[in-house]
């Protein structure tokens, strides 16, 4: 979706940057990058360093760059255009009789709520009107909505760094307990959960890494304090994306 | 940053946490934190630095390694709206740096596979 609107735009003196955040690396990626087939530039993050850099929580997040390379809106939910066709990542089709856990995971995503044709709108107001629209925020409202950094979010980032620098040199068992500081030190990082989770023993197949939970009678290996369906819960479907302000 | 030695490379440290060390402190965009002892040698002294920028320094004892977080100058992840260079692989191992885009508009958007 991204490259379609792209193609729309680029000559407006616009440019996508992708950037895949995931610790198990390039090849975790490629099945989703090859299937999108992006012109623009599409980078790899094994360490999240958009997290530490511009402050992103969760996917999608977008963060909005001038020409001067001053940055205009900071790291915020951000829904693909619609209005340029759906594009199907692969091993998402509808499946027949899926395992209980992903059917309840299901229902609770279709409760997340994000509204993609405003933040498009908003999108193309700035491509074509620059620092004369409305959407594009002063510098300090910039900073102001950048999201929390204080010391304990400043040493949970440096915990997360730990934990994919231990993680990517095999050291799994090593890693959960870095992955585990930096989700009670950054709460509000809900991406550093998700990596965390996905990288736990899963079911076979293409829901492996969106299992994001303990397996069935195993709830008591299960290393973290928590999981995708007990937290969503617990926030609210609802809740799941902070409501975007223009 | 991630070290295995607390004397790390002064453009290691540079690169990493796109903080510049010049005569008058170290610098990131448009702030400047004077240093106390404001070395220009080649190599750098981490525990010094983090404790004067206000950056953690978690220390993994049974796997010999350090990991430098953020600093936390303010209270907001960013203390300047000065896009830093994000340097990262694309799916081929070319290196991208995102300071080559300057003079477009850029949307950077983060996804996940999983």
């Amino acid at each position: 979706m991204w490259q379609a609107f792209r193609d729309e735009v680029k000559d407006q003196g616009v440019e996508v940057v992708t950037v895949g955040i995931d610790t198990a690396g390039p090849e975790a990626c490629r099945a989703f990058i090859e299937a999108a087939d992006p012109q623009h530039p599409s980078l790899i993050d094994e360490h999240h360093r958009v997290a530490e850099l511009f402050g992103v929580v969760n996917i999608p997040n977008a963060v909005w760059i001038d020409e001067d390379g001053l940055i205009v809106r900071p790291a915020e939910t951000s829904p693909a255009p619609p209005s340029v066709g759906v594009q199907r990542a692969p091993n998402q089709r509808a499946m027949e009789n899926p395992p209980k856990r992903i059917v309840e995971m299901m229902t609770h995503a279709s409760q997340i709520i994000y509204d993609a044709p405003t933040y498009e709108a908003a999108l193309r107001d700035w491509i074509e009107k620059g620092v004369d629209s409305e959407f594009s925020l002063a510098p300090a409202e910039v900073i102001d909505r950048s999201g929390t950094r204080n010391s304990d979010t400043s040493r949970g980032h440096a915990h997360f760094e730990m934990a994919t620098h231990l993680e990517l040199a095999g050291n799994h068992q090593a890693a959960i307990g870095h992955f585990r500081m930096a989700h009670e030190l950054v709460p509000d990082n809900f991406a550093y959960r998700r990596q965390a989770w996905s990288l736990e023993p899963s079911v076979d197949g293409p829901l492996a890494r969106f299992w994001q939970g303990p397996l069935e009678g195993q709830e008591a290996d299960w290393p973290y304090a928590s999981d995708w369906v007990t937290d969503v819960k617990e926030m609210g479907a609802h809740n799941y994306y902070a409501e975007w302000t223009p | 940053m991630i070290a295995e030695t607390l004397t790390v490379s002064r453009a290691d440290f540079e690169r990493r946490t796109g903080w510049q060390l010049k005569p008058e402190g170290a610098c990131k965009g448009d702030i400047c934190v004077p240093l106390a002892d404001n070395s220009d040698g080649e190599v750098v002294d981490l525990a010094s630095l983090a404790d004067q920028l206000n950056m953690p320094l978690v220390h993994d004892e049974a796997h010999g390694i350090w990991a430098l977080g953020p600093e936390s100058i303010g209270s907001r992840a960013l203390s300047t709206v000065e896009a830093p260079n994000l340097t990262l692989p694309t799916l081929d191992g070319d290196i991208f740096e995102l300071h080559s885009l300057r003079g477009k508009k850029v949307v950077l958007v983060a996804w996940s596979p999983y």
